[in-house]
């Protein structure tokens, strides 16, 4: 239950719309919550705390930046650093809730190489510095015996004839849409072209319409782990270093597919009139040096921002045997047929398609 | 005789020498405002913390300053546009010096959001062209058509015209699955994206549905509890009392523990024969788990009020009634319930309005077609951020209750409900 515990919290605290006013802390740090902010904990702050003797408070969100808006527009701003999604840190930074990173604060690789050479493309921006590369792919649960080959293509997610049973997908256009147009044959580097099309709208929701009475849809990261091991489904799409996680950490016998994957960044932000903004850029400069970020991949699967980090990955913190650099959205084996989230397209078409996204729902 | 009749002309005065119909009046007046001063911290606890964000929100559904606080110089060309006819060379010079400064100001963002809320699509026209503001030469039409050819469509600018109105119908009309034109006044919006009147009747079935259930359940409970003996309906009392202070997401979720498709339900009905393993019944993640869950949750708002009435009605009633030759169900129908009737429309309405405001429960089982309104209200407030939609959504389910709160006043009147 305790995915289901998290969810519940994370809800109740969007619900409650007010930031449980801090402790005592001289950062406020506010992250996914589960496997992902214990990484996080385990390889930014703790060595952080360590080196300049200031305590951090930890706090869990269900992603957006509702809050970071009402914060900041209430003159209140008790986060100091968020964990957000591209087009969440676009769009806030677009309207002003942000401040802006100055990207020379930001350490150099060990070699000496600058920082704004050494992070991968597009992962620095005005107001936000990403730390991680995650994806979006789709995983079952090995241990339990059917009567079907192995999944191996996104078509297989949405062909229920040959896999029967539930599916669980994310509450949300956003991917999911991708997914549907990826499996019903268009190209990874055409989908946004298709996607932006009247046509390409309809085609994607005709795919979601042969699966929409098998979907089970979720909406927090930790669900669908729980979904797959309570054999509520027999797939689910889930974020990769989740997955990872009840595998390696939790003894689940989940395995996932990596074909069509759809990777996004994750990105430090500072809110606008953080009471804290000096230890916010040290925290954010910190934690995406070369070792911090190396260091995160050896507690949960995603990817490190900096080129320099990517040859320092090394094994699972529990578990010599795993090797992390394999398990990453970037590793060659798992990178053959991805794609990047374009935000670009859901700042522009997001209100557009929630709606539509939730007439169909509805229908 | 003379002496009194000289005395009752003079006035009447109290020890101290003022008249007493003075000395009266300052204490009655005394007493009010101590009366009234006891109230007044209520009273702007309740001003403050619930009538006044109440009237901000409902103002926000017709009110949205965003496109013409950033974009002034372009508003004021905008008001003289008659929306028909191309844009002229003013408009466009008036459109580069506005995305300039608010590129500046870092806020171009929020105009481009609140357009792009009419006329999806164009959040990166303007961010885009913003970039390339400062660049942009005379004549500003051809350069800023140049930059974006976006821009020589004429449904941008209508859009944008639309948005320079600060107060606007526009947010009520989404709300109501229309759309606000500058050509055409109101019209429907495309089918694919009608949602919020099919939700509005849904959230009313919902309710309603739960409503009928908790009667139908409760009733006999508040039955029990005011007719048996002390000790049982103590005990019986404890367990109505119980889950209603436990806390609302611990009961939702246990009941995704019982009714889950490999939950105790199902697990006892593969057991028992009745249902294959691989044919379980979804008996959550949609409407009836919504239902289940809701009627459990709203159940003692039902059973208390009708317990509390049932309790001041004297058995002796419905003996003479059968002592007159009733049959237990004619005395049951024509003597008991009908003095039941304050505690059926007392709890009926209290379920029936706490239902439509539901919104975790639907949100945590309500799967796909067990959604409410209130779920895509937060949904506006929290994802999309359109706080002036979720205004006007929530302005009119405000006015939904108002409007059955009336029907109910007319039909059993107010002053019959019994609320314990």
């Amino acid at each position: 239950m305790s995915g289901l515990t998290k969810k519940i919290i994370a809800i109740a605290g969007a619900s409650a719309f007010v930031s449980g006013a801090a402790m005592a802390a001289d950062l406020t740090v506010v992250s996914w919550g589960g496997a992902y902010t214990k990484s996080q904990v385990e390889a930014y702050h703790k060595p952080w705390m360590a080196k300049t003797g200031k305590a951090i408070v930890s706090e869990d969100y269900g992603g957006g930046i509702a809050e970071i808006k009402a914060q900041v527009e209430s003159g209140n701003v008790t986060w100091d650093v968020v964990d957000v999604e591209l087009s969440d840190a676009i769009r806030a930074c677009d309207e002003g809730l942000l401040e802006p990173i100055d990207h020379s604060i930001l350490p150099p690789a060990p070699d000496g190489t600058p920082a704004t050479e050494d992070f991968l493309p597009g992962t620095l921006h005005d107001c936000a510095v990403a730390n991680i590369v995650w994806s979006s792919v789709y995983a079952y649960d090995s241990s339990k015996t059917r009567n079907w080959n192995k999944p191996t293509t996104m078509a297989d997610f949405f062909n229920t004839k040959a896999y029967p049973g539930k599916r669980g997908m994310r509450k949300s256009p956003k991917v999911t849409m991708e997914f549907a147009l990826i499996a019903d044959g268009v190209p990874v580097s055409e989908v946004y072209d298709v996607l932006g099309t009247e046509e390409g709208v309809a085609r994607a929701f005709a795919k979601l319409d042969t699966i929409k009475d098998d979907v089970v849809w979720w909406e927090a990261g930790a669900q669908p782990p729980q979904l797959l091991a309570d054999g509520e489904v027999v797939f689910s799409t889930a974020w990769n270093g989740r997955v990872f996680n009840a595998k390696n950490a939790e003894g689940q016998s989940f395995e996932m597919v990596w074909d069509g994957q759809i990777y996004d960044l994750d990105l430090w932000v500072i809110p606008k009139g953080s009471k804290n903004k000096e230890a916010a850029l040290d925290f954010v400069a910190f934690s995406t040096a070369t070792e911090q970020l190396a260091a995160q991949a050896s507690w949960i699967s995603y990817g490190p921002a900096r080129a320099s980090s990517e040859a320092r990955i090394g094994t699972f913190h529990s578990d010599d045997s795993i090797k992390m650099a394999d398990h990453m959205p970037t590793a060659a084996a798992n990178f053959k047929n991805a794609l990047q989230n374009d935000f670009e397209f859901w700042a522009d078409n997001a209100d557009q398609l929630n709606e539509r996204f939730n007439a169909w729902l509805s229908k | 005789m003379a002496d009194s009749q000289t005395a009752s002309l003079e006035p009447i005065t109290a020890a101290d020498g003022t008249p007493l119909k003075k000395k009266l009046a300052q204490a009655l007046f005394r007493s009010r405002v101590r009366a009234v001063s006891l109230v007044v911290p209520l009273f702007a606890f309740v001003m403050a913390s619930f009538v006044i964000p109440i009237l901000a929100l409902m103002w926000q559904g017709v009110y949205n300053d965003r496109f013409s606080s950033h974009m002034p110089n372009l508003t004021e060309q905008l008001t003289v546009w008659d929306g028909l006819t191309e844009p002229n060379e003013k408009m466009y010079e008036a459109l580069v010096a506005d995305l300039e400064t608010a590129r500046a100001d870092r806020t171009i963002g929020r105009a481009a959001t609140r357009v792009n809320q009419e006329f999806p699509g164009t959040r990166s026209l303007f961010t885009s062209t913003a970039r390339k503001a400062k660049k942009l030469k005379p004549p500003f039409k051809e350069s800023v058509i140049k930059a974006n050819k976006k821009w020589s469509n004429i449904e941008v600018w209508q859009a944008m015209k639309i948005t320079s109105q600060d107060l606007t119908p526009g947010f009520y009309a989404t709300a109501l699955d229309g759309r606000y034109t500058v050509d055409q006044g109101f019209v429907r919006q495309d089918e694919n994206r009608q949602i919020y009147v099919k939700l509005f009747w849904r959230t009313m079935l919902i309710s309603a549905t739960v409503m009928g259930l908790c009667l139908l359940l409760g009733y006999p409970v508040a039955y029990l509890l005011a007719t048996l003996p002390l000790r049982a309906s103590n005990l019986l009392m404890i367990m109505v009392l119980l889950p209603f202070w436990t806390s609302l997401l611990v009961r939702t979720t246990a009941w995704i523990a019982i009714l889950q498709s490999q939950g105790v339900i199902n697990d006892l009905m593969v057991f028992v024969g009745i249902t294959a393993d691989d044919a379980r019944f979804s008996l959550i993640y949609n409407m009836t788990g919504t239902i289940i869950a809701m009627t459990h949750i709203l159940l003692p708002f039902m059973i208390l009020p009708l317990y509390s009435v049932m309790k001041t009605i004297p058995p002796s009633y419905m003996r003479a009634a059968r002592s007159l030759g009733a049959t237990p169900t004619m005395a049951f129908i024509k003597v008991y319930m009908p003095q039941t009737i304050p505690g059926i429309g007392a709890g009926g309405l209290l379920v029936f309005i706490l239902a439509i405001g539901y919104y975790i429960t639907p949100a945590l089982v309500g799967g796909q077609d067990g959604q409410l309104i209130s779920n895509m209200i937060a949904y506006h407030m929290q994802k999309s951020l359109n706080w002036s939609l979720a205004a006007a959504l929530g302005g009119i389910l405000l006015a939904g209750v108002l409007v059955l709160y009336w029907a109910y006043d007319k039909v059993i009147g107010i002053d019959n409900m019994k609320l314990g």
